[in-house]
């Protein structure tokens, strides 16, 4: 078996309301992730499209994208895993090259949120839950989330202050990136200040501050075999470890609330493929749509044991010069969570900092990776491990 | 011969349904009949809340109705100030879990219950409801 290796990343900026169409919006991350390969068309075997459902006119948008990017006639299909599809995709394009069907697989991942007002995004999301037992209750992701953080709380007696931390971190970062759709400081002080907006609530416990922000935006992960990463590329970045996992959508059939199990599964498998442990992780970008969900992240990959995430984040170890940074780009409450783009982001942050290419928010020396991506409330884990 | 009417009585579950056919539909008779009921396995045993038509442990599907009795344990909660679309009428109002031992409920905290008496691991019942558009759910109260 061959290695498999990642040799171009891309991502648009990813911003409120972004001014064209979805195809021109997939071109941004893709036309980013060519220059940097430096590669054509012609050496692309396949794309692999990724995104969330409903959110778009356009039915089946792999077709119309392989048109716009050229790259007819060859094949092209679309995935979803909710929140997780770009890590999906390119969990698949690690398939079709490591099975020798391609040579070099494009995953495009996109999501323009801001087709449908804030409210519907609300409805949409929380039929990623189940539509026929749970949504007629009025369920939305902050209230799934939530009832996981006020579990966490309840058992491990971490606070809003804790979850705020982290909101912080994000804003440290954010304000550094470019790509970011927020890019404004956030204190603690906001965050407690029943005045601030970002204190406001949204389910209990969790408040305006604790959500990240949805966004427009697109990414693209360029995958290619051992032959082809060493022609085209000086710093390919391997892909150590992939891992999947899912759990019940409907909450009933769950037994954990202070965790996701499918992201620990997840990171197990990926760990085992890769012959590492979590204390190997050098630099990680973690799903943390809310602020619980990093925290829990901690805790699910192994970074703090169950109910100590609270301490890593206290400690500032998460923090670019800390043990264990995670999401110095801003993070998706920072950065933005354009649903299919996100995993694609994610990676992209991981291999510019394998790289030593990632500017302001380098992380010093880093040899290995994780980029952790959850679809819907955990029904997705993913786990990618890169390593130099 | 007129077309067979098709059975859409899960259109009155919750403040707005999103789906009007399952092969469980009979949920719907026991909710009018003041019931909250799941299904059970006759072949294997197994208590399915939410109610299925299919056993995915023996692949059955040769299930009975059980209805749901006693308390369970709250395993967690929210409380929504903020609502999808459709549902900005019931605001504000808390979705939980309860745990029933071989089976657990999703659904809704009555809003009779003031946010200071809501506590982790505190008993609750389940009970049947029709909401003021006349549509069907159940709500947890206080035994």
């Amino acid at each position: 078996m061959g290695k498999v290796a990642i040799i171009g990343v891309g991502q648009s900026a990813f911003v409120r309301q972004y001014p064209g169409s979805i195809r021109e919006l997939a071109f941004e991350g893709f036309k980013d992730a060519m220059k940097d390969a430096q590669i054509t068309t012609k050496d692309i075997g396949a794309s692999v499209v990724c995104s969330a459902p409903e959110y778009d006119k356009q039915r089946s948008p792999a077709g119309v994208f392989a048109e716009y990017m050229g790259l007819n006639p060859q094949p092209t299909f679309y995935v979803e895993s909710l929140c997780s599809s770009s890590s999906t995709g390119v969990r698949l394009a690690y398939s079709l090259v490591e099975s020798g069907l391609h040579d070099v697989v494009a995953v495009i991942g996109f999501q323009k949120m801001s087709e449908i007002s804030s409210a519907e995004t609300q409805e949409r999301m929380g039929r990623g839950a189940d539509i026929q037992w749970e949504s007629p209750f009025g369920t939305m992701m902050p209230a799934y989330y939530a009832m996981y953080a006020r579990a966490h709380m309840e058992k491990y007696g971490t606070t809003p202050d804790d979850l705020s931390l982290i909101r912080v971190k994000a804003s440290t970062y954010g304000q550094l990136n470019e790509k970011a759709v927020y890019r404004k400081p956030v204190t603690s002080e906001m965050l407690s200040d029943p005045e601030n907006r970002m204190a406001g609530p949204v389910s209990s416990p969790l408040r305006v501050g604790d959500c990240c922000a949805n966004a427009d935006g697109s990414s693209c992960i360029i995958v290619a075999n051992e032959e082809k990463a060493k022609a085209f590329c000086k710093k390919p970045v391997w892909i150590m470890g992939v891992g999947a996992a899912t759990a019940s959508v409907n909450l009933t059939g769950r037994d954990l609330f202070t965790g996701l199990k499918a992201a620990t599964q997840a990171a197990d498998q990926a760990y085992k493929m890769a012959g590492i442990t979590a204390k190997d992780v050098d630099v990680a970008e973690v799903h943390d749509c809310f602020t619980i969900a990093e925290m829990m992240a901690y805790e699910n990959l192994g970074f703090a044991e169950p109910g100590e995430g609270k301490e890593l984040i206290q400690s500032k170890e998460t923090y670019k010069e800390g043990s264990i940074p995670v999401n110095v780009d801003g993070g998706l409450l920072s950065k933005g969570h354009p649903i299919g783009a996100t995993g694609g982001s994610q990676i992209r942050t991981i291999v510019l900092q394998l790289r030593d290419e990632a500017g302001d928010i380098q992380v010093k020396d880093p040899q290995i990776g994780l980029v952790h991506n959850i679809g819907g409330v955990g029904i997705y884990g993913n786990v990618t491990v890169l390593g130099r | 011969m007129g077309k067979k009417e098709a059975d859409i009585r899960l259109n009155k579950f919750g403040t707005v349904s999103f789906a009007a056919t399952t092969k469980v539909n009979d949920f719907i008779d026991y909710l009018e009949k003041d019931k909250v009921a799941g299904t059970k396995c006759k072949d294997c045993g197994l208590a399915f809340f939410p109610p299925r038509a299919d056993c995915c442990q023996c692949l059955s599907d040769n299930t009975e109705w059980f209805e749901v009795s006693g308390t369970g344990k709250l395993v967690t909660y929210s409380k929504l100030k903020f609502a999808p679309v459709g549902f900005d009428q019931d605001l504000p109002y808390a979705i939980a879990l309860l745990d029933y031992g071989d089976y657990k409920v999703f659904g809704r905290i009555s809003g009779e219950i003031p946010d200071d008496d809501i506590k982790i691991g505190m008993e609750m019942k389940t009970v049947a409801n029709r909401l003021p558009n006349e549509q069907l759910n159940y709500i947890f109260q206080k035994p």
